[in-house]
């Protein structure tokens, strides 16, 4: 396989072309919205909390549901779509491993990570692909961003509108 | 019968040999995990070179006239008495002397900037100064009030765009702008109405960096003239594909860049008309450019130096020199009629792509080199990683020109801009890699 199949595998170009999560909620706990300034490429993210979900969350709120909308290229596409998948229903602490995690990957410059912490990132693992271009990592990783803004203003209260340029 | 002047084959390849970097087979570090040594002529793909809009490639000579000049006659310019420091002085100023004359200017209109986009700060920040009274009697005339207005297009670079924006904040004044068409070329019916009576300022490009159309210079600098306003010509992408007069273009000031017109980057230049320099107060200060300085205040050298604060880039200068001699000596019309055969070649086979959109205008004439594609259903980061999988080295995004991409309708594109040293086989290329693009995405159809 060629680096180019290998960063445009089949899962990630079927989550490109049907993303999970496309589609704004009305309401959300927290917004945020992100830009990668090479492109111009944005994306619009929303999450709800819920109160901790079953025996063992240690009373500790979990990322309920997240949508998000934008415009963007296949890899971020695609990235938001399996952060969606992976990090909905977990709890905040989990979100943020996984976030820790998926930027690990990203800075690997196409070593990977070792086995626990892949196992974590389930199907989001074969973005492995993207660490090998430095220039692409920013795409993969503007969902990721998005989703962390978003969780720190819901975890403080903050559910005002996320500030997006005007004429844009 | 017209004969071309366009180089013939074995010109052009002499052209290139001169170019170390076309040379190259590019193996990048993410292909290195799949080299195939047994792959023809040694593996990875060969460089096909289509982002000279971003930066050019450049030839031995200019490498060879910095190495000489670090090697043999460096030392700090306008300062010190020893032999070195009066040949490094004499280079520097012959540079200034050799550049100036590529745009048929005089030496004294000619300052030495950090760069195009330098050259545009310097000069709204000597317009700052002037508008907060600094320049005494002469600098009045460039003052700009609150209520008057910066006129600029929706076809700029963001280097000539952004500096007029925070200028126009400083100020009060309106900023205001002339839009493009859906061909990508400026709405000239619209002049008279956005250039009213308080314009100070006209400042715009002379060929986008994205739809690659040459803007009417003599037309746009005669509405500006009417009201009085100072013209500010953007000529960093046509400076290095086609002769460029400044003088004779009639505007008032002008700014270009050596990194584009195979030279260093580093350094670029600001043009203005000796009368105006000669008025304007400084934009930046501090050593080099002052005569006399005591704890309360300074007096400022002339033009050129009053504009040229602090340690220059002599080195830079001289690269910049020897790649407008490269430049000269092959002849900016020869230069110019290669590519305009390149341009047509490209957007004729462009216009057989399905799902492929041409920003800008369909035919090469009046339009610079520089293409940029929307390919339906494909996102342009992902067109260009195809195409650079194949050595094909083009610009994806939006090429520091974000608000002509939102007024074609498109958020970033694909862009190939091409120099003296492309060849009819490297559009060929091109175009067939573009052209397998939507099917590999699954676009097509």
């Amino acid at each position: 396989m060629s680096s180019l199949d290998l960063m445009y595998q089949e899962l990630i170009m079927d989550h490109a072309r049907h993303p999970h999560g496309r589609g704004l909620a009305e309401d959300f706990d927290g917004e945020s919205f992100q830009v990668n300034p090479t492109c111009g490429d944005r994306v619009q993210l929303r999450v709800h909390l819920a109160p901790p979900a079953g025996p063992g969350a240690a009373g500790e709120p979990v990322v309920a549901r997240i949508s998000w909308d934008g415009q963007g290229c296949s890899i971020s596409a695609a990235s938001a779509s399996m952060m969606k998948d992976l990090a909905e229903g977990k709890t905040l602490s989990h979100v943020a491993q996984l976030g820790d995690a998926f930027g690990e990957l990203m800075r690997s410059r196409g070593k990977g990570i070792d086995g626990a912490q892949a196992d974590l990132l389930e199907d989001a693992i074969s973005l492995e692909g993207v660490s090998r271009y430095p220039m692409r990592v920013k795409c993969a990783l503007l969902g990721w961003m998005a989703l962390k803004d978003a969780v720190a203003k819901a975890v403080v209260g903050d559910d005002s509108p996320a500030h997006i340029p005007e004429g844009i | 019968m017209t004969v071309s002047l366009a180089p013939t084959d074995q010109e052009l390849a002499a052209i290139r040999a001169d170019f170390p970097i076309l040379g190259r087979r590019l193996i990048t570090p993410a292909e290195e995990a799949f080299y195939q040594p047994s792959a023809p002529e040694g593996g990875g793909a060969k460089l096909v070179y289509l982002d000279s809009g971003a930066t050019a490639q450049r030839p031995r000579v200019v490498l060879d006239a910095m190495r000489d000049f670090s090697e043999n006659h460096n030392a700090a310019v306008h300062r010190g008495a020893h032999a070195l420091a009066s040949e490094a002085t004499e280079a520097f100023e012959g540079a200034r002397e050799s550049i100036a004359a590529f745009v048929g200017a005089e030496a004294g209109e000619l300052v030495f900037t950090s760069g195009a986009t330098g050259a545009i700060n310097l000069l709204t920040a000597a317009l700052g100064a002037a508008s907060t009274g600094r320049g005494q009697g002469l600098g009045r005339r460039f003052a700009i009030l609150p209520g008057d207005r910066i006129v600029v297009t929706q076809a700029e670079h963001h280097s000539n765009l952004v500096p007029w924006q925070e200028l126009a904040a400083r100020t009060g004044a309106e900023l205001a702008w002339l839009r493009v068409g859906a061909d990508g070329r400026l709405r000239l019916d619209d002049l008279e109405g956005v250039i009213n009576p308080r314009t100070r300022v006209m400042a715009f490009t002379h060929a986008s960096n994205v739809t690659g159309a040459i803007s009417d210079v003599a037309a746009i600098t005669a509405a500006a003239r009417r009201v009085g306003a100072f013209t500010v010509l953007d000529a960093a992408q046509t400076v290095p594909h086609q002769p460029v007069d400044l003088p004779a273009l009639g505007v008032d000031f002008a700014a270009f860049s050596a990194h584009k017109m195979l030279g260093p980057n580093g350094i670029g230049g600001l043009y203005g008309r000796a009368e105006l320099l000669e008025a304007l107060p400084p934009g930046f200060t501090g050593g080099s450019m002052v005569e006399i300085v005591t704890m309360r205040d300074a007096t400022f050298l002339p033009p050129p130096h009053r504009f040229e604060a602090g340690t220059q880039a002599v080195t830079q200068a001289i690269g910049w020199a020897a790649a407008v001699g490269y430049l000269s000596h092959l002849g900016m019309e020869r230069i110019a009629a290669h590519e305009h055969e390149l341009t047509v070649r490209l957007l004729d086979a462009l216009a057989t792509l399905e799902g492929v959109r041409v920003l800008g205008p369909a035919e090469a004439q009046d339009r610079l080199g520089a293409v940029a594609v929307d390919v339906a259903g494909v996102h342009a980061h992902d067109v260009g990683q195809y195409l650079d999988a194949q050595g094909i080295a083009i610009r994806v995004g939006h090429h520091c020109a974000q608000p002509i991409h939102r007024a074609l309708g498109v958020q970033a594109s694909t862009r190939a801009s091409l120099a003296l040293y492309n060849t009819a086989d490297e559009i060929d290329r091109f175009v067939a890699a573009l052209g397998e693009v939507r099917g590999y995405f699954g676009a097509a159809g």
